[in-house]
C-alpha cells in the first residue's frame, strides 16, 4: 500500500503543478478558471489519498466542500468572461446571426440588461 | 406535478408540496451529509428544504415523464462504459506524442425539443465520448457540439448518429408513450440531419 | 462474507482500492497534462470534464474501500453526484463563453458547422 499511496500522491502532485502552470500562463481568464477547476480537483484527490492512507474519515466534509469550490470559481469566471469585449462588438455579432431568429434569441441570454429588462437576474 | 391552475388556487402550501421531487431530494443530500439516518436528520434535513423551496422558488418545470427501469438501467450502464472509456481516450490522446487531433464543432438537431430530455441528453453527452456542449437551443432543439477528435469519433455523421441514440436512450427512459410514437414517426426526415 | 477467514475480503478490498487510487491518479495526472497540453481552449476543457472526473471518482472509490464507514461513503457518494452534475456544466459556460468572446479560433475548428454562414438551417 505505501507504494501505491507514494506513486498515487506524486501523480496528483505533478497534476497540480501542471494545472499551476496553466493558470500562470492563462493567456485567457477562461484558461485560468479552467487551471482553476483542475487545481480544486487535485486537491480533493489529494485529501483523498492521505484519507486512504491513515483510513481516516474527519477529512471527507472538506472534499464535499472542496469539490463545489471549482464549479462555483469556473461559473463565476465564465460569466465575467461573457461580458469582456466592448458592446458594439458583440452586436456586430448579433446582427449577422440576425436573420436566424433562434440564434438572436441564444445571443441576447447574455446581452445587457437593458435590452430584454423583463428577463433574466 | 400537477396542473399550474389548482398549484395557484392552492396557494403556498400547494406550491411547496407541488416540489415534492425537490423536496426529497434535498432532505437525502442533508442527510447523505450528515452520514447517519435518524429522525433529527431527516425532520431537519426537511425543514431545510422547505426553507430552500421557498426562498428559492424555481419556475414549474412542465414535464409528464414516466420512468421505465429497464431502458434506464441500460441508459445507466452503457454510460458508465461510456465515461469509462472516454477518460481513457481523453487520456490517451492527452499523454500520446505526436500532432493533436483534429477538433469540430457539429451541429445535431434532436428530435425532441423538451427542456428536460435536452438538457438530460445534453448534460450526458457532455461525459460521454468525445463530445462538449457548446451551444443548445432550447425552442429547436439544435445542439451545437465541439468534438475533440473528429476523425477518430467517426466524422459529423458518426457524432451525430451517436447524440441522436444517446436522445433515444434518454427518450425510452422518461419520455411518456405519445412522445416516443411521435419520435418515431419523424425516424428517417429530420433524425438523419 | 462470514464463512471466509475475515483477513481475506479486507485484503481484497485494500487491492481493489489500491488498483483505483492508482487508475484515478493516471487520470488526474493525464487531465492536467491535457490542459497543458492541447493547443485551443475548448481541447482543454475537453481534458477537465472527463479524465478529470472519472479519476476524482476513482480516487474517492479507493478511499472508500479503505475507509469502510457508511457515513463516509454517503458522503463520497455526494462528492460523486456534485461532480457529475457540475462539470458538464462549467464545461458547457466556459466553452460557451470562450465561443462568445472570441477565445475560440473558429478557423481551426473542421468543419465549423457553428459558423453562420455554414449553418444548414
Amino acid at each position: 500500500m505505501t507504494v501505491v499511496v507514494v506513486v498515487a500522491a506524486v501523480m496528483v502532485a505533478v497534476a497540480a503543478l501542471l494545472a499551476l502552470v496553466r493558470i500562470e500562463r492563462g493567456p485567457s481568464m477562461l484558461d485560468r478558471a479552467l487551471g482553476l477547476d483542475l487545481l480544486a480537483a487535485t486537491l480533493v484527490g489529494a485529501i483523498a489519498i492521505e484519507a486512504a492512507w491513515n483510513r481516516r474519515t474527519e477529512t471527507i466534509p472538506i472534499l464535499v466542500a472542496l469539490s463545489l469550490v471549482g464549479f462555483v470559481g469556473s461559473v463565476a469566471i465564465a460569466r465575467f468572461a461573457a461580458r469582456e469585449p466592448s458592446r458594439a462588438e458583440r452586436r456586430a455579432v448579433d446582427d449577422r446571426a440576425a436573420e436566424d431568429r433562434a440564434a438572436d434569441d441564444r445571443a441576447a441570454d447574455d446581452r445587457p440588461a437593458d435590452d430584454r429588462a423583463e428577463e433574466d437576474r | 406535478m400537477t396542473g399550474a391552475e389548482s398549484e395557484h388556487a392552492r396557494g403556498g402550501l400547494g406550491r411547496v408540496l407541488a416540489q415534492w421531487p425537490a423536496l426529497v431530494g434535498l432532505t437525502l443530500v442533508w442527510v447523505l451529509l450528515w452520514g447517519q439516518l435518524s429522525w433529527g436528520n431527516v425532520v431537519g434535513g426537511l425543514l431545510l428544504a422547505v426553507l430552500v423551496v421557498v426562498a428559492f422558488p424555481l419556475p414549474p418545470i412542465p414535464s409528464r415523464g414516466t420512468f421505465r427501469p429497464v431502458p434506464f438501467a441500460g441508459l445507466l450502464g452503457r454510460f458508465v462504459t461510456d465515461l469509462v472509456v472516454a477518460s481513457f481516450q481523453v487520456a490517451w490522446v492527452a499523454v500520446r506524442p505526436g500532432p493533436q487531433p483534429q477538433g469540430a464543432v457539429v451541429q445535431v438537431r434532436l428530435r425532441n425539443p423538451d427542456d428536460v430530455y435536452l438538457t438530460t441528453t445534453a448534460v450526458l453527452s457532455t461525459l460521454v465520448p468525445g463530445t462538449m456542449i457548446v451551444e443548445a437551443e432550447r425552442d429547436t432543439g439544435m445542439l451545437s457540439v465541439h468534438v475533440l477528435d473528429i476523425e477518430g469519433s467517426g466524422g459529423p455523421d458518426g457524432v451525430r448518429r451517436y447524440l441522436l441514440d444517446l436522445e433515444d436512450r434518454v427518450l425510452r427512459s422518461f419520455a411518456p408513450r405519445d412522445v416516443l410514437a411521435r419520435c418515431a414517426a419523424q425516424d428517417g426526415t429530420e433524425g438523419t440531419r | 462474507m462470514t464463512e471466509v477467514e475475515p483477513g481475506f475480503w479486507t485484503t481484497v478490498a485494500d487491492v481493489v482500492a489500491g488498483v483505483s487510487l492508482l487508475a484515478g491518479a493516471f487520470l488526474t495526472l493525464a487531465a492536467a497534462v491535457g490542459a497543458l497540453r492541447f493547443d485551443s481552449l475548448l481541447a482543454r476543457m475537453h481534458a477537465i470534464t472527463k479524465p478529470q472526473v472519472l479519476g476524482l471518482v476513482l480516487l474517492l472509490l479507493g478511499l472508500a474501500l479503505r475507509v469502510r464507514s457508511w457515513s463516509a461513503v454517503a458522503m463520497l457518494v455526494l462528492v460523486v453526484v456534485f461532480q457529475l452534475a457540475t462539470a458538464p456544466v462549467s464545461a458547457h459556460l466556459v466553452s460557451r463563453a470562450g465561443f462568445r468572446t472570441g477565445k475560440v479560433d473558429p478557423d481551426a475548428l473542421v468543419p465549423n458547422e457553428m459558423d453562420p454562414e455554414a449553418r444548414r438551417d
